[in-house]
């Protein structure tokens, strides 16, 4: 008895988040796909070419909760009036929108690093672009897991 | 809603060349314009949509956030303290307003 009425419990508390993901994106409306990604960063970059690595990105493999997911990232730059880096912006190829954050820094930043929080929609991949100030772009990219919100919930 | 309160962690003093760790939290809903209500109708979008941060006047980081960004927003980021001085964080709200927090430091 006691083993049912945890796992009822157990249960509503699991349904319930599961019920906030779900929440989260009305029925009917489209995610957003690589392509959509491809163009939000076209609009930035243009038609140059954008190089792999420089971007440290740290997110989760597997995210439990897909309402709180850590995102942390560091561009490698000496941050120095003659070479820093512009700009650093996130896509993400499952939400609603293929959006999630752009930070433009100075070099008054020691680092070109940050961390945020960022909600995501079901499992996707999470795309970095860093905009350097010698007009260079690296980009960066990383799966993300997300158990609850894909799961049917 | 209740008015958004920043909460900002950092040093409130240093040695000159120091690099610091700048944290803040702010209470906001982040309301992303994707939910219902239990009537059905689209919850309107309202969120912080923009975080600035900047020390004795000059921007550090100015960071754009969508609606993608989790409720109750964290951010943080590096600063190199060079000189005493006063941190101004900024975020900008959907409607217009601002709400700010100031910090000290003094660098010695």
């Amino acid at each position: 008895m006691t083993d049912h009425s945890h796992g009822a419990t157990r249960r509503a508390f699991l349904g319930t988040i599961a019920g906030g993901v779900a929440l989260s994106v009305l029925p009917g409306v489209s995610l957003a796909d690589e392509a959509m990604v491809a163009a939000e960063i076209k609009k930035i970059a243009g038609d140059k070419p954008i190089k792999d690595g420089k971007i440290k990105l740290d997110l989760p493999s597997i995210a439990e909760n897909g309402l709180v997911v850590p995102l942390a990232f560091e561009v490698e730059s000496p941050m120095t009036e003659a070479d820093y880096v512009k700009a650093v912006h996130f896509f993400a190829d499952g939400n609603p929108s293929p959006m999630i954050a752009s930070f433009a820094f100075t070099p008054m930043a020691p680092k070109a690093a940050a961390a945020i929080r960022i909600r995501l929609a079901k499992t996707q991949n999470i795309v970095a672009l860093a905009e350097m100030s010698n007009g260079e772009f690296y980009r960066a990219s990383k799966e993300v897991k997300v158990t609850i919100g894909g799961c049917g919930g | 809603m209740s008015t958004p309160t920043p909460r900002v962690r950092m040093p409130s003093t240093a040695k000159a060349g120091d690099v610091i760790e700048v944290k803040t939290l702010i209470s906001h809903e982040m309301e992303s314009g994707q939910r219902k209500d239990a009537a059905g109708k689209v919850i309107p979008r309202k969120i912080i949509k923009q975080f600035v941060a900047s020390f004795n006047g000059k921007e550090i980081l100015r960071a754009d956030w969508h609606p993608a960004i989790s409720a109750n927003p964290y951010q943080s980021f590096f600063v190199r303290v060079t000189e005493s001085g006063t941190f101004l964080f900024q975020w900008i709200d959907d409607d217009g307003s601002v709400y700010k927090s100031e910090q000290k430091i003094t660098v010695g």
